[in-house]
């Protein structure tokens, strides 16, 4: 061990070969020029690495060689750091240096450390990874900071320096300490006790800090920083879910009048209660566990969770996506499941928007985009979990505030999820060590964003470690198949503080804070308690399994660590070096938080209800518009790059046919399941358009979508179960919180219509920002994310959207109303007017009829109109199957006031589908379609052409699928 | 008896169960090991007919895919110690394994830390090529078509006439070699074992070489052909339902083939 003092510092840079390409480079350069900020000729990309310790040159010198370089593409070079340091601004040519903040996770770092005491490079103390920039081009040193602070460095995790940098190798970031404070809450006017609570980012409400305060009255003493930390981690909204349990005053006031009501728990009253009266047996757990969970078959449960990392991304949004990820896997892990599939809904701001158009202090939306996708990417591709579902959606409502939603699937035996820690069992932490990362993640995510967010509350951004959460994954398994633990929740947001709390709540938990295993020393109790750092479990295991799972752990290179036991009498006790820093009685800390009074209110929004004209110049063109918006347009660049093939198991792929067309819904065979030709299917509804006109309407189309999606691919509709993601902006404005009471009532009808139980759910509030310049209060468009998921009884009867042969019959089900408000047509035309899509009474009717249909094998394609109504979905299946069709709209199943062709072709009435269906099944399909909509509008053509007759008997499209094809594919916009 | 497969994993390794899947439906018996569990003598190499090194991220790829465990193959299954190392020698009880003429298979990262530590393309102690950062800078997945090499002494593609359908899913897939002579070698020996073509079987650029690969080489072997690698995953299209176009009555299963002439190969040995 060597000490500081005597290290010695080696600075190797790793240089690609003059002769390849430097990608990288021509990356930095190609985004500047998309943002504008051109004169840049040449960027060259260099990777610094720093040893530190009681090395020589000659160890320095193997590490660089045997690890850092690739002889065949890389040249590097060993300068030990007394030496000058190399010439920072040679005229023409700047040197800039990024490094990351001490404290940030640099896996690259800790792989050094591993590997080279693998190959017995002795005497190294410390690593760090690094990059260099050598920008090239008549750029001012002004223009260089610019260059270097809007794509190259994000001071919330790293700084930079014009010339050399070296960065922080002492692994500790202060001196070791031990102070726990107290804090007096008694005699606190209202105004002091609401500046402690945002002072300690507590996001407390005034009658939050009076509980506290009464409580700790009763127990006749002070709280410790550590205790007030806890409870505002348990009951953080983020937690609990305050809002959602809120009794709230509801006014809604429509043309028709007004009418109130007061509502106690949306969440009981709407969600919890639509899971409850469609009664469906199937369901094995909702809103309890980490995840919600149903029967795939007799012997085999899948569980579903979606999470939302908003706040996270908008300022790192690497890291903040890449933890998104690494959570929602561990919520599934949380209930003893192995991971199947991850889904991925995102929201931007529009791409092309210039710097001056972003509010101050926010992140260019095509690098929130771009960051958010390789974050992804890294964490779901590294784990091994297939991504095979997802949205992309582009509003300017998401410039400052991006939403990530990430979801994850798990399968396990039944019975292997135990229900709970009993007393005498060990407290065991697992994965990952504590850092200073992640403090105050819970709370935070109540807090609304402001231009200096970043640096006030840098400490919020973690940065994941896939493969410390893949070895944790394999341990827990294995642990789980041998029945070593009675308990198991995720280490997530509020750290120990939340999930060691959680899990002693019925029992009494006691807790050294000692013994928790640090990055690096120098953590106050109260971090360690709170910390975020990524990919840890804790688990509850009976002393004497303790050896066994030591012995799993020790095999697959995983840390585990005994921090404390269950106790028996319902008090939280946190010790440090044996002195008590919190001890807290489990009642008051879960049951303790008064119930918050709120105001709601929904004013129904005066529109036009008359359409524009007919634009003149034809249809086509519209189409084709459509087709290349950014929310219709292919996301091909970014599906490809996540895995979607790994675990073998992806049957329906979320491209489909020849010419890669926009799956519905991904199907996924089961590989750990006795019957292993049985499925699931996955699907998605969002559409926030909707929501500005109504949010009930909102609700109920994206649970309609999220549906159609799945039935659309093979699923059984009543063998499907849905969850709601609610991201809205601050619920304590009744504008704000009316549109929310809105939306839960419209989830409730139609979750109820449909059969479909709620099994999850979350919601991420207060996703507004303010402006610092202006002082402008921004909201999201309230957006309301339904996941789906579905039994597909055989994967070898699920269907594609694609067109399978000339000669076949091309069905449009459903009824096509007036409903175009909030649709892809008006926002081509730059139009607002009518009603958004309303609930359809024979949804779940039309569904189980073409499921029926489905299993009959009578269905060669499917797709379901969607995003720019049938003449979309259309146009896709052309695209996708290279093959056309010859449509007549006049057969179409239409309502009175939607009698004109573009109306009809381009409204997005819910359950609808098209339909591909052999002549010599027709009359079979048309029977198991009786007494529903349901009309043939054409036949597939050889031709690869969408050619389609309006209702006056015109010929209203004429397109080639390849100019189809040409005009959805176009990625210039979509590609991170 | 079916030939026992050894399937190494280490942190990261993610594919190792689509390998075993792959394995048994062609007909071996395999096992999947921890490198650990070699390294503490629990399970011994030479108990084996066949080393599979599976896709993933081993490591998190920290240091480039497939690099670190590439020093696991050469430091810790042998004991190579830091002199040693020097002259990037194989561990031993690999270099036995591969001597005795025992088929080895390293799939993606497996390919990648197999080129990373000098065992392909050969002779052993060299590194002769690298797999780097895809010509197109991301990680790409998607279907590409393999046409075999009939004149391979690969004994993986022995036998095969038909090409391979299967995805490719990796960032760092670019296979180059360190020089003309050894990329001319390669040619020469018949070492390029699959290449990357179009569904008519011709080479082809983009996206049919997903990766911009010299030559569009997709899979290696070494001289003795007992060793390949390669960076496509063959053991993900063993059934017909994983086909892409499926519903349109394609299929195939034309990943199975590889595995099946390997482990046939492995039962004679």
């Amino acid at each position: 061990m060597s000490s500081e003092s005597t290290d010695r510092i080696f600075r190797i840079e790793v240089d690609l070969r003059s002769d390849l390409d430097d990608w990288r480079g021509e990356a930095v350069i190609a985004d500047a020029a998309a943002l504008g900020m051109g004169s840049i000729e040449r960027v060259q990309v260099g990777d610094l690495h720093f040893l530190a310790g009681s090395l020589d040159e000659a160890t320095a010198d193997l590490i660089a060689r045997e690890l850092l370089s690739d002889p065949v593409v890389t040249s590097y070079t060993v300068t030990e750091l007394d030496e000058p340091p190399p010439l920072a601004h040679d005229q023409d040519d700047w040197q800039v240096e990024v490094c990351l903040l001490p404290g940030v996770t640099d896996p690259e770092a800790d792989s050094v450390l591993a590997a080279a005491e693998r190959i017995g490079a002795a005497g190294l103390r410390a690593a760090a990874s690094a990059n260099r920039y050598r920008i090239c081009g008549d750029l001012s040193e002004a223009a260089v900071h610019q260059i270097v602070q809007r794509l190259l460095c994000n001071t919330v995790i790293q700084r930079y320096t014009i010339g050399p940098i070296l960065p922080d190798l002492s692994m500790a970031t202060r001196a070791a300490g031990s102070r726990v404070d107290t804090v007096s809450l008694e005699g606190l006017s209202d105004e002091d006790l609401l500046r402690t609570s945002r002072e300690r980012v507590l996001s407390l409400s005034l009658e939050e800090m009076y509980a506290v305060r009464d409580y700790f009255r009763r127990e006749g003493r002070d709280p410790t920083d550590v205790e007030l930390e806890t409870i505002a981690q348990t009951w953080s909204e983020h937690c609990v879910h305050k809002t959602f349990r809120a009794t709230i005053d509801y006014e809604e006031r429509t043309a028709q009048g007004s009418s109130s009501e007061r509502i106690h728990s949306l969440l009981r009253t709407y969600l919890a209660a639509a899971t409850r009266e469609v009664a469906k047996p199937w369901v094995r757990s909702a809103f309890v566990d980490d995840a919600g969970i149903i029967d795939f078959d007799d012997d085999t449960e899948v569980s579903f969770k979606v999470e939302t990392h908003n706040h996270p991304s908008a300022l790192e949004p690497f890291g903040g996506a890449n933890t998104g990820v690494g959570g929602v896997v561990r919520d599934v892990i949380g209930v003893s499941a192995r991971p199947i599939a991850n889904t991925d809904i995102l929201c931007f701001g529009y791409q092309d928007r210039s710097f001056d158009d972003l509010p101050e202090g926010v992140l260019h939306p095509r690098r929130i985009f771009g960051g958010v996708v390789a974050g992804i990417e890294d964490y779901g591709n590294k784990m091994g979990i297939p991504t095979v579902n997802g949205a992309i959606l582009f509003d300017d409502g998401y410039l400052a505030n991006p939403l990530v939603y990430c979801g994850c699937v798990g399968i396990a035996p039944k019975g292997l999820h135990p229900s709970g820690a009993r007393t005498g069992d060990a407290v065991v932490m697992m994965g990952g060590r504590i850092g200073r990362d992640g403090l105050h993640g819970a709370t935070f995510s109540s807090v609304e964003l402001a231009h200096d967010t970043g640096a006030t509350v840098g400490s919020v951004v973690q940065i994941g470690n896939p493969i410390t959460e893949k070895k944790m994954l394999e341990a827990i398994m294995e642990a789980r198949d041998r029945k070593l633990y009675t308990g198991i929740t995720d280490c997530g947001a509020g750290g120990l503080s939340s999930s060691v709390g959680e899990m002693g709540e019925t029992t009494g938990v006691s807790v050294e804070l000692a013994q928790a295993p640090l990055k690096y020393p120098g953590l106050e109790p109260w971090e360690i308690w709170l910390s975020e750092a990524q990919e840890r479990m804790v688990l509850a295991v009976p002393p004497e399994n303790l050896a066994d799972l030591q012995g799993i752990c020790d095999r697959l290179d995983v840390e585990m660590t005994v921090i404390g036991h269950f106790t028996d009498d319902r008090r939280l006790r946190v010790h440090y070096q044996g002195r008590v820093v919190a001890d807290l009685s489990m009642e008051f800390l879960h049951d303790g938080i008064p119930t918050r009074n709120l105001t709601a209110v929904w004013q129904e929004p005066v529109t036009r209800q008359k359409p524009p004209e007919q634009p003149a110049g034809g249809l086509s063109g519209i189409l084709l518009q459509l087709l290349s918006a950014p929310n219709i347009a292919s996301k091909e660049a970014v599906i490809r790059r996540y895995d979607h093939e790994v675990q073998a198991a992806t049957v329906i792929k979320p491209l489909a046919g020849p010419q890669d067309g926009p799956a519905d819904a991904a199907v996924l065979r089961s590989t750990y399941a006795t019957d292993r030709w049985k499925g699931i299917a996955l699907g998605c509804g969002i559409n926030p358009r909707y929501g500005d006109l109504d949010p009930q309407a909102m609700a109920a189309s994206a649970i309609d979508e999220a549906v159609r999606n799945v039935v659309c691919a093979g699923a059984d509709p009543d063998r499907t179960a849905i969850l709601d993601n609610f991201c809205w902006g601050n619920p304590n404005l009744p504008d704000r919180l009316g549109s929310l009471v809105r939306a839960a009532k419209g989830c409730y009808q139609a979750a109820k219509a449909f059969g479909t139980p709620f099994i999850s759910g979350k919601d991420s509030l207060n996703n507004e920002y303010t402006d610092g310049t202006t002082g402008r209060r921004i909201s999201i468009p309230p957006t309301l994310l339904i996941s789906s998921i579905g039994i597909v009884p055989d994967v070898r009867q699920a269907v594609t959207m694609d067109l399978k042969a000339a000669g076949n019959r091309l069905y449009l089900i459903g009824r096509t109303r007036n409903e175009l408000g909030g649709s892809h047509y008006s926002l081509v035309l730059g139009e607002e007017w009518g009603i958004a899509p309303q609930p359809a009474e024979d949804g779940l009717e039309i569904a189980r009829a073409l499921h029926r249909a489905i299993t009959q094998g009578l269905v060669c394609s499917c797709h379901d109109c969607s995003e720019g109504g049938m003449a979309v979905a259309a146009a896709e299946m052309c695209l996708a199957g290279g093959l056309g069709l010859d449509l007549d709209l006049r057969a179409l199943p239409l309502d009175e006031d939607v009698r004109r062709t573009d109306l009809a072709l381009f409204s997005e009435s819910n359950s609808r589908y098209l339909v591909e269906v052999a002549p010599e099944d027709a009359a079979r399909f048309e029977e198991a379609l009786a007494n529903l909509p349901c009309a043939r509008l054409g036949t597939v053509t050889t031709d690869p052409s969408l050619r389609l007759v309006g209702l006056e008997g015109e010929t209203a499209l004429s397109l080639t699928a390849e100019a189809l094809h040409r005009a959805w594919s176009d990625q210039s916009y979509v590609r991170p | 008896m079916k030939p026992r497969v050894l399937i190494l994993v280490a942190s990261g390794t993610n594919r190792d169960r689509d390998a075993a899947v792959a394995c048994e439906a062609a007909g071996g018996d395999p096992e999947v090991v921890h490198i650990n569990q070699v390294r503490a003598g629990a399970r011994r190499l030479s108990d084996y007919q066949m080393l599979l090194l599976p896709g993933g991220f081993s490591y998190g790829d920290n240091l480039g895919a497939g690099r670190v465990l590439a020093t696991d193959l050469l430091y810790s299954l042998g004991g190579r110690t830091l002199g040693a190392a020097l002259t990037h020698g194989l561990g031993d009880d690999l270099s036995s394994f591969a001597a005795s003429g025992k088929p080895i298979l390293g799939i993606c990262n497996g390919f990648q830390a197999l080129v990373k530590s000098g065992l392909l393309p050969g002779p052993a102690g060299r590194i002769r090529a690298t797999l780097t950062t895809n010509a197109s800078n991301r990680f790409e997945c998607r279907w590409v078509h393999l046409r075999p090499n009939r004149n391979s002494p690969s004994v993986f593609t022995r036998g095969l006439d038909e090409m391979i359908f299967c995805p490719v899913a990796h960032g760092e897939g670019r296979f180059l070699p360190i020089d003309q002579e050894t990329r001319a070698e390669l040619h020469d020996r018949d070492q390029v074992a699959l290449t990357y073509v179009n569904a008519s079987g011709d080479s082809a650029d983009y996206p049919d070489n997903p990766n911009g690969s010299v030559d569009g080489i997709a899979g290696i072997c070494n001289a003795a052909g007992n060793v390949m690698g390669l960076m496509p995953h063959p053991e993900d299209h063993i059934f017909s339902e994983q086909h892409p176009q499926w519903t349109r009555g394609e299929g195939g299963r034309s990943g199975l083939a590889l595995f099946a002439s390997g482990i046939r190969y492995a039962a004679q040995i």
